[in-house]
């Protein structure tokens, strides 16, 4: 299964399951491939996590994936850039397809596609180094600047990028742990951007967080839209809902229903969709 | 704008050598301690392995009036320097108590000095030529030969290499770590089982756990010199007994216990605390029946570790006086006795080679027993080990 | 009566009054029991009180009565204080029998006394540290006043030889005066433990990078107990392969590029205590490691950084205070060890920065002064309390200071298992 052009696949109709593309169309956004999912199955030991996953992912949208507990959305997000290869006993199948290329290649470097495709955690996770280190360190180990001044200008566009310029200009030799909990997660995403990444991953980025600070993060999502291309997992469907251009929704491993956000929410196509929504479960 | 995959691997391949080396370097590292050990373990078996090993020649004996007065006359001229004094020296008393034996002369298998035990075993240089012959001769006859050394483990120290044992080094190390058992172990957890079970959190507390952490960690001399200043000099115990020595160790000891004890009644999950004051047990009473018993697995396996410290333990015991030329095993706890790690030290600094044989021997003798106690403590933990 | 035939007659005594006591209390109880009056415990909890009663009493008078004989020298003939324990035993045991009443709780009572023993012993630790302090610093000051403070933590000669003289007040007569300058003790000391730290914390550092970083589970569940085999070797083997298989390697492999070194240089038992503290730094960093979170790991990979990188500008800065804490223990142990230095290292008080020549460290110096045949007042003999006064008060900051690292790592981090 692996490996095998996608071509040579049954696509089905033009658009709807099965084929990766959203069942309506967004248009409003932008839609030039940026993640190509297809047949993707994921097993934790024995445990199957994910199974048949297809799905386009498209350049400057956000993309949020939605679904109740354990049903795979987290585990999928790692897929894209192969975090979940530092845990144990996973096996994988299928395609995730970027630039042209199946990440999950022998001969593709785990570390190289992980500088073009970013992450933020859950809980915000700052280097124990100095504001202004958390963002300068991995640019500089990436040869991406070098003179002082350039880190300097480099450190100062993540912040502003990242809204949280204003705030620590003053104090960025202090340790990143010093900053709240919404700062501290604020520099994550500077510290991400910082190496100029395409693809953004967002795993529940706001979930630890008080709500003036998910406000302020789910702003910043909408404008980094425009340079990056964000995925997001989140268990708060009002965000989903207020941020994404397209959802998609997991349920028990499988991707149900991928959809244009507006649609997904106000007339989901189908009925595991919709009792989710409106609260049944989850 | 950015770069493709290919262009980064590119740029990334200097530094993932720089992991590589990491690794290769860290498991260096663990490879040379491990290295460290097979040479240590190889070099003390090829210097130690032949002390279990000891020559006998044989000689014809003659029991005579003459050989009572001058127990070098009962063997032949040619090998009474082969024979080991030690050996002739118990003649005459032999004479006494079999007083048939006057008159005949016997073909008997006896202990040789240590320079043909020596040389038996490839070491050629204590003999003079002449007696190098003798013994060639001997071996070429088949009346000399290398044998267990069954004396090794049955007699006590001696300045004569052939005759040196561990036997009274190893009762001494019996009778001290008693003592030290006796003091250390019901003490250990008495206190563990207040600072887990009782004790309210206060300064006092809090005092008493610093203060065992730091017991733990002050240099094992500093117990000698406590031990001579308190033990010896104020409460007049007899220098150089195992009862200084043990109650020495004892204290040392204590805080391994405590520790280990703490920790094993710490894993006894609260719900069974829990479970037990509802049906009405008092404090102690809990502990007792049921906090104890389920702790007692780990409070083991920390005790034998304890011990097995102990057991190597030299610097506080020459402070105290136990090291010492102690031939015969002591009688009782307040007698001059010596312990097993002190006697490999004795040994080390007498200047014959086979003395060094002597030390690697009973080296490997401390080895083994402290490789043991250790795997029985494994054991006992892997048996007994229950996770909540 | 000789002492041991007098304590075997108050065991037996005791054991009998215990036994009486026992059953006495229990019958007591039995009956009140049986007439139909509700008892607050049970029993056999009456009986032990009953016990207790007994011999508590007897034992802490017996005790007290030792002690003043031993400290205070009192004379008070044996006889006299056995019959005197036995007697409060006595009484003690009417004492008891007369409370075995309903309405007392016995059980509270027996339980007090259980808290009370169980705290006493937790306090027996205490009286430990003060002993190693009051014995240290009481015999300490005696050389003090014999010898200059000054002198002896700035002095560059170590010489004790004339000292036993002196003692005898003949000082006079002695070739020349005793000198107690332990600045060559202490660089001794300080260049043997710098040998062993700088063989001990790159070894045991990579090793834990190793075991906690790279090693597949097998691997790291072997690695660790061989590790700890090295700390189990009693330090007088180390010693003995300080002496006579390293030592003279290292003569050899001296001689090939000219240099002269002594048989009982620095190095050997530098090198050899090194490889002895590699446990005690790699089985902490390698926990210390393991709680750094994992968080910060997939942080630092998550930015594309390698393996390597992440290790050493993520994980390691985190978990500095933690392998700071290791190393200084391990210093801490190294500056205490003595066997090895005993019987590798010279006996000779020597001030130089060539570890091939021999030195002398201050526990070699302990030792040398104690096994003597010196007087116990002589300065010599008092000179070792001073040097072990110093080491305990650096051991102990070394360990203070480790403590509040590691402490500070552990709220750092939250971490309740370091």
């Amino acid at each position: 299964m692996m490996n095998m052009p996608v071509s040579e696949r049954s696509l089905g109709p033009a658009a709807g399951q099965g084929t990766g593309q959203p069942m309506v169309r967004n248009d409003n956004a932008q839609h030039e491939l940026s993640v190509r999912v297809r047949d993707l199955n994921l097993w934790y030991g024995e445990t199957q996590a994910l199974k048949n996953i297809d799905i386009d992912v498209y350049q400057h949208n956000i993309t949020a994936l939605i679904g109740p507990s354990g049903c795979g959305k987290s585990t999928f997000l790692r897929c894209l850039n192969r975090m979940n290869d530092l845990i144990p006993g996973v096996s994988l199948q299928g395609l995730v397809e970027m630039d042209g290329r199946d990440v999950n290649e022998a001969r593709m470097d785990e570390v190289a596609l992980r500088r073009r495709v970013g992450m933020v955690f859950q809980k915000p996770n700052p280097f124990p180094k100095s504001i202004y280190d958390n963002i300068a360190y991995a640019p500089r180990m990436h040869d991406l600047v070098s003179r002082k001044v350039d880190v300097d200008e480099l450190v100062e566009r993540a912040l502003r990028d990242a809204g949280l310029w204003e705030e620590v200009k003053d104090k960025l030799q202090e340790p990143g742990t010093s900053l709240s909990g919404g700062q501290q997660q604020r520099l994550c995403i500077a510290r991400a951007i910082a190496v100029r990444p395409e693809v953004i991953l967002m795993d529940e980025p706001s979930s630890a967080l008080d709500p003036i600070s998910t406000a302020t993060i789910e702003d910043l999502m909408d404008k980094l839209k425009r340079q990056y291309t964000i995925i997001t997992v989140t268990h708060n469907m009002q965000q989903a809902a207020r941020v994404a251009d397209y959802t998609a929704f997991f349920h028990l491993g499988e991707l149900v229903e991928y959809n244009d956000t507006q649609t997904m929410f106000s007339n989901p196509a189908t009925k595991k969709a919709e009792d989710y929504i409106t609260g049944r479960y989850g | 704008m950015s770069q493709s995959f290919d262009e980064i691997s590119a740029q990334l391949r200097r530094r993932h050598r720089k992991t590589t080396r990491l690794k290769w370097m860290s498991m260096g590292a663990l490879g040379l301690a491990a290295l460290f050990l097979v040479v240590f373990f190889g070099d003390m078996l090829a210097k130690g392995l032949p002390a279990f090993q000891q020559a006998q020649i044989q000689v014809q004996v003659d029991y005579n009036e003459r050989a009572a007065e001058l127990p070098l006359a009962a063997v032949q001229e040619d090998v009474r320097p082969l024979v080991s004094r030690g050996y002739l020296r118990l003649i005459p008393g032999r004479m006494e108590d079999n007083p048939e034996l006057l008159g005949t002369t016997r073909k008997e298998w006896v202990l040789a000095d240590s320079a043909v035990d020596q040389y038996l075993k490839g070491h050629h240089t204590g003999l003079r030529d002449g007696q190098a012959a003798v013994v060639e001769r001997l071996q070429a006859d088949g009346r000399a030969e290398l044998r267990f050394n069954s004396g090794f483990f049955t007699r006590g120290d001696s300045k004569m290499a052939e005759l040196a044992g561990i036997a009274s080094a190893a009762m001494g190390t019996l009778m001290t770590l008693l003592v030290t058992l006796a003091v250390a172990f019901p003490i250990g957890v008495m206190t563990a089982v207040y600072l887990e079970e009782f004790a309210p959190d206060n300064r006092l507390t809090q005092l008493i756990e610093i203060n065992i952490n730091n017991l733990a960690a002050i240099p094992s001399i500093l117990f000698g010199l406590l031990g001579l200043a308190i033990f010896i000099n104020v409460f007049g115990v007899p220098r150089s007994s195992p009862l200084v020595g043990g109650l020495t160790l004892a204290l040392m000891t204590l805080p391994v216990i405590i520790i280990a004890t703490r920790t094993a009644l710490r894993s006894v999950p609260d719900s069974i605390r829990h479970a037990a004051f509802g049906v009405g047990c008092s404090r102690w009473q809990v502990v007792r029946d049921h906090v104890l018993p389920l702790a007692l697995p780990g409070i083991m396996t920390g005790s034998i570790i304890g011990l097995a410290q102990a057991m190597g333990e030299t610097a506080p015991l020459i402070i105290v006086g136990m090291v010492a030329f102690i031939p015969d095993v002591a009688a009782s706890f307040s007698e001059a006795a010596t312990v097993l790690p002190a006697q490999i030290f004795t040994w080390a600094g007498e200047p014959e080679r086979a003395f060094v044989e002597k030390t690697s021997g009973g080296i490997l003798v401390l080895l083994a027993v402290l490789i043991s106690l250790n795997a029985t403590a494994v054991v006992l933990r892997k048996t007994f080990e229950r996770r909540w | 009566m000789p002492t041991n035939q007098l304590f075997a007659l108050f065991c037996g005594t005791l054991l009998v009054l215990g036994l009486i006591a026992y059953l006495a209390g229990r019958y007591k109880a039995v009956r009140v029991r049986a007439s139909g009056t509700a008892m607050h415990a049970q029993p056999d909890q009456y009986a032990w009180f009953s016990v207790l009663s007994t011999a508590g009493p007897a034992i802490a008078v017996g005790a007290l009565g030792g002690i003043a004989m031993l400290l205070l020298g009192a004379e008070i003939p044996t006889p006299y204080l056995l019959a005197a324990s036995l007697g409060v035993g006595g009484v003690g045991l009417f004492a008891g029998l007369r409370r075995v009443r309903p309405d007392f709780h016995a059980r509270k009572a027996l339980e007090s006394v259980v808290h009370g023993c169980l705290a006493g012993a937790a306090l027996i630790s205490i009286f430990t540290t003060f002993g190693i302090l009051i014995s240290i610093v009481g015999e300490a000051i005696r050389f003090f006043q014999m010898q200059s403070f000054w002198d002896f933590i700035t002095g560059t000669t170590w010489n004790p030889g004339a000292s036993f003289l002196e003692a005898a007040g003949r000082a006079e007569e002695g070739a020349s005066a005793a000198q107690f300058g332990s600045i060559p003790l202490f660089a001794g000391t300080f260049m043997i433990t710098a040998i062993a730290m700088l063989v001990a914390i790159p070894v045991g550092l990579l090793a834990a990078i190793y075991m906690a970083e790279f090693a597949p589970a097998r691997v790291r569940t072997l690695a660790k107990p061989v590790l700890e085999v090295l700390a189990g070797i009693p330090t007088v083997v180390y010693g003995f392969f300080a002496a006579i298989s390293v030592a003279p390697i290292l003569v050899d492999v001296a001689g090939l590029f000219g240099l002269d070194a002594s048989f009982n240089n620095a190095l050997a038992p530098g090198l050899v205590m090194g490889i002895m503290i590699i446990p005690f730094i790699s089985s902490l960093s390698d926990d210390v490691i393991n709680a750094v979170p994992d968080s910060m790991r997939q942080g630092s990979l998550a930015l594309g950084l390698t393996r390597g990188e992440t290790i050493r500008d993520v994980v390691l800065p985190a978990a500095l205070p933690g392998i700071i804490s290791a190393a200084l223990l391990a210093m801490s142990r190294a500056m205490g060890e003595t066997m090895i230095v005993v019987m590798a290292a010279g006996m000779r008080p020597n001030l130089t920065a060539n570890p091939l020549e021999d030195m002398t460290t201050v526990t070699v110096r302990i030792v040398a002064s104690l096994t003597g045949d010196q007087e116990f007042a002589s300065a010599e003999t008092l000179s070792a309390f001073a040097l072990g006064l110093v080491l305990f008060v650096v051991t102990l900051s070394l360990n203070l200071v480790s403590v509040i690292m590691i402490r500070r790592f552990r709220e750092k981090y939250r971490i309740n298992n370091l």
